[in-house]
């Protein structure tokens, strides 16, 4: 593990790296020129059955760096930071960037866009770092232990985990811009399962996400979580194809943001692969929902100060009461559409930027998820969806789902091996309600909703 | 010392260095220790909307050390292949044992070594032949209709060095070139405003001249033009138990979900499998047998050597319906006394190797194909797939339809939009009453995830029908 004065020593020294890729790459010819270098360490450990199955910790780092000669682009990344790895990488990227073909939108933000978003985003806590080794092993063992402990069908166990993780990302262009940020991130899991005599067995999980374990739920808590959620799947059957009220639980409601997020993601718009491509300021869903992107929520795993090309980050009203405000944009997306990019822009190490969110939610509302749940009279609790089944070109949404068979306003049975399905033109105007209980686990949340209109397929 | 050309070549490592990084891990004890040394380099390049807007190359290098002692593993990597990182990781991994040190069987005793994939690797052929590629498959897939909208191609390969050391004195190395075309096309009809979305891609571990020779860019982008065009056609798909046919090829990935993670050895062993405690019971039909190949000329999912150094082997994992064996690791085969099936694998250097599948598909049976869409009344015929998914410990597998049809009175009609199907592992291929003598492996696309790491495999199976599954659409 990496010390904090280390970090700060390394960082500058990373900025100074970074910039002089950039100005060998301009020396070389390239009319602009952006790197990125990611340094991080990691640790995880397992605990499964009460003893230590795994324990792993280690650090990388690498760069990436995108040259231009004027609009046409090529990029390269290297994970050698030696004399001779750099010669490579500038080269190369010089190289390359002769096969590219002019793209009359290609290139860095215009200059009047760089820069970082300010405030106190709390995305790095020391806690997360400096706890030792045998302490994050008990935790994990704990997290087991109260799922273990929880009751007698929980008879196994895929165990508990503690990961803890650093990163600093750099990020600078031929511009100007020189940003930097450091981040840090700690989990605790559980994965029990759950049996009686010889029938099926079952297997649920738990998890708590923060930047600083002081946020972090007690390793008891998620424990007892996850034994409650694989007992619930026990005796779980098939039920006949039928069309009924769905609701989605909140971790199966963020999927549906995930899709969402996606289906306004510029790369997809501009393409005309997705359903919501040319609907800016149309009416896409009921009035009740509103979904923002905030990229500067302090602490949230979706904020940093500026985005991947060094664009300040901001909040976007993407839906509002059902009517699309935005979409979620870079700068070559921007420019292709005609608009002004949402700072949204993420790149890996290599190719060309592409889009994330930021923190990506539903707004709530004012019915705590029992209330919903007492008004259904027949109809199907999502608690788990399986596969990938989802068109965003066409919206048709056919996924594989287990939850709980809802009768008379309570859970009547679990059930498994079924399928839900409609299209998500038609699920997003049919949210007839909406849960108070948003919870971030993660860059994108969503609170319990209720659903019309889509098949149960089983039986 | 010849044991490892490359690594002693580009960053001096002598077999003496390896053995003292080797009584590193071995500091603290610990049964067992290796050393996985990994050099990757990779290109790619594509062409969207016409344009070359990317072109891209990378390395990346780095050593990981994993210690066993017991059922614990201790994993350490470090990206710096200088001797004090090497070290520095080596010690730590040796945490996860305390006890006296260990002394590591020195000189070292190579694998033999066997030669799937002889091949010029294309990370060093021009550029320029790559950017061909790409733009002859953007104009064959915009000249199969007028009303194919978007073409987005591309193309990645990559060559991979490995070096596996272990403190029992085995070591192995090789050479890993791999290459893919992929196409993605999005067709609109001007007149009802529909739009569709269709994809195609293959490749394998081969050289440039395949995509010349055997499959070419032309090959891929008709496939994905041709499935967007068929899609803008279709309509919703019934809901509810039925037959299905699965075509031949990719929709193999049935077996991949279906049986083949559930035999994964580590589950197994643990005892988190549906399959756990089934070996020499009926799983299948009787017409049903599945292989895990990895020792298939140039394939995906191929290796000499998995990432443990051990050989891959023709495994056969169901045999006309009774399972037979657990895909295997090193950790698994000691722990649980079953034979190393040379199935350890990980995405990098920055993973600790665990049991996966690599060319996973089903011999080929006596039907004939267009007899049993023949026999099916009312049903599906999926001829193409997205993804899918399993939960291993209930069983329950999904995958998503990207072609299919429903078959009506023995023949193949209407396409359908938004078909998945869902169904239990332990169970579905007992439904298996009829199996094809087609055996096709698929185009070479896949790649398969667990525990956040990605390994590329292969998928095949001849055309089957299965009695009863539950087709998940809205109707």
């Amino acid at each position: 593990m990496l010390t904090a004065e280390k970090n700060s020593k390394l960082e500058s020294d990373l900025k100074v790296f970074a910039q002089d890729a950039v100005r060998r790459a301009i020396a070389g010819g390239a009319t602009a020129a952006e790197a990125v270098v990611h340094e991080g360490s990691e640790f995880s450990t397992v605990v499964r059955m009460g003893e230590v199955e795994t324990l792993k910790e280690a650090g990388s780092h690498a760069m990436g760096l995108r040259v231009f000669f004027g609009q046409r682009a090529a990029s390269t990344h290297t994970s050698d930071f030696s004399p001779e790895g750099v010669r490579q990488l500038v080269e190369g990227a010089l190289a390359l960037a002769q096969l590219t073909s002019e793209d009359p939108h290609a290139g860095l933000p215009e200059p009047e866009l760089l820069g970082s978003a300010s405030g106190d985003f709390q995305l790095c806590f020391d806690d997360v770092y400096s706890l030792p080794a045998e302490e994050r092993i008990a935790r994990a063992r704990r997290a087991e232990a109260a799922a273990l402990e929880a009751d007698p069908r929980i008879r196994n166990s895929e165990g508990g985990s503690f990961d803890a993780s650093f990163s600093q990302k750099v990020m600078v262009n031929s511009l100007g811009f020189a940003g930097e940020y450091k981040s840090s991130s700690c989990s605790l899991a559980a994965v029990p399962i759950a049996q009686v005599d010889d029938s099926p067995m079952q297997r649920d999980y738990w998890f708590s996400v923060a930047r600083t374990l002081r946020r972090l739920e007690s390793p008891e808590h998620v424990g007892r979580v996850a034994a409650q959620r694989a007992l619930r799947r026990l005796g779980a059957r098939k039920v006949k194809t039928a069309r009924v009220p769905i609701i989605f639980d909140p971790l199966v409601s963020r999927s549906l943001l995930d899709t969402i997020s996606q289906a306004v993601n510029g790369d997809a718009i501009y393409r005309g692969a997705s359903f919501l491509a040319g609907k800016l300021g149309e009416k896409i869903a009921g009035e009740n929902i509103t979904v923002i992107d905030d990229g500067i929520m302090p602490g949230g795993f979706g904020t940093s100060p500026f985005d991947d090309e060094g664009v300040p980050t901001q909040r976007t009203t993407v839906i509002e009461r059902g009517v699309l405000k935005s979409y979620l944009l870079n700068t070559y997306t921007a420019r292709k559409l005609g608009l002004k990019t949402t700072g949204n822009a993420a790149r890996g190490l290599a190719g060309n930027p592409g889009i994330s969110s930021g923190n990506f939610f539903l707004q709530p509302g004012t019915r705590p998820p029992r209330h919903i749940i007492a008004d259904i009279r027949q109809g199907l609790y999502v608690t788990e969806f399986l596969g990938f089944g989802v068109n965003l070109v066409t919206g048709d949404y056919s996924r594989g789902a287990s939850g709980l068979w809802i009768e008379n306003g309570e859970p009547a049975y679990p059930v498994e091996e079924i399928t839900v399905a409609g299209n998500l033109r038609d699920m997003l105007h049919n949210i007839s309600e909406i849960g108070s209980d948003l919870e971030f686990r993660g860059s994108t949340a969503a609170p319990t909703l209720r659903i019309e209109g889509m098949t149960v397929a089983g039986e | 010392m010849e044991n490892n050309k490359f690594f002693l070549q580009r960053y001096g490592l002598a077999d003496q260095d390896l053995e003292r990084y080797l009584a590193a891990a071995l500091s603290a004890g610990g049964d067992f220790a290796d050393l996985y040394f990994e050099y990757q380099y990779t290109t790619s390049i594509s062409v969207d909307e016409s344009m070359v807007k990317s072109a891209t190359q990378g390395i990346s290098a780095g050593c990981g050390v994993r210690v066993i002692s017991g059922e614990r593993t201790g994993y350490a990597y470090t990206g710096e292949l200088t001797p004090e990182r090497i070290l520095h990781a080596a010690r730590t991994a040796a945490l996860i044992a305390s006890g006296p040190s260990k002394t590591p069987i020195a000189g070292f005793k190579p694998e033999a070594a066997r030669s799937l994939y002889p091949v010029a690797p294309s990370v060093d052929a021009e550029m320029a032949s790559k950017l061909d590629l790409v733009q002859r498959a953007d104009r064959a897939a915009r000249a199969f209709d007028s009303r194919i909208a978007q073409v987005r191609v591309g193309y990645a390969d990559e060559l991979r060095h490995i070096l596996v050391v272990s403190s029992d004195g085995s070591l192995a190395n090789d050479t890993q070139p791999m290459a893919r075309l992929n196409v993605f096309c999005i067709a609109k009809d001007a007149a009802d405003g529909n739009s569709a979305r269709g994809s195609a891609g293959g490749g394998g571990r081969v050289a440039l001249d395949f995509f010349l020779t055997e499959k070419t860019p032309e090959h891929f982008a008709t496939e994905a033009a041709r499935q967007a065009i068929i899609q803008l056609g279709a309509r919703p798909t019934p809901a509810g138990e039925m037959e299905v046919v699965l075509g031949p090829g990719w929709p193999g990935i049935l077996l991949h979900e279906a049986i083949g993670h559930g035999l994964e050895a580590d589950f197994n062993r643990k005892g988190t499998s549906a399959f756990t405690g089934l070996i020499g019971k009926r799983v299948a039909s009787e017409k049903c047998t599945v292989v895990d190949n990895g020792t298939l000329p140039s394939r995906r999912g191929s290796l000499n050597v998995d990432d443990e150094g051990s050989p891959t082997q023709n495994t056969v994992l169901i045999e006309k319906g009774i399972l037979k064996q657990y895909l295997s690791d090193k950790l698994s085969a000691r722990l649980m006394g079953i034979p190393d099936t040379g199935n350890g694998r990980r995405e990098s250097f920055e993973h600790i190797p665990m049991p996966r599948m690599t060319n996973t598909y089903m011999l080929a049976g006596e039907d004939d194909p267009a007899d049993i869409i023949r026999s099916v009344n009312y049903g599906i015929f999926a001829r193409t797939f997205g993804g899918g998914q399993v939960d291993i410990t209930n069983g329950k597998f999904v995958f998503s339809a990207s072609e299919a049809y429903l078959i009506e009175d023995g023949k193949v009609t209407a396409p359908l939009r938004g078909c998945s199907l869902i169904g239990n592992g332990p169970d579905v291929l007992t439904r298996v009453s009829m199996v094809g003598n087609d055996l096709e492996l698929d185009e070479g696309v896949g790649t398969c995830g667990k525990d956040g790491q990605s390994v590329p495999v292969g998928v095949g199976i001849p055309t089957i029908k299965v009695d009863r599954i539950t087709v998940g659409g809205t109707k």
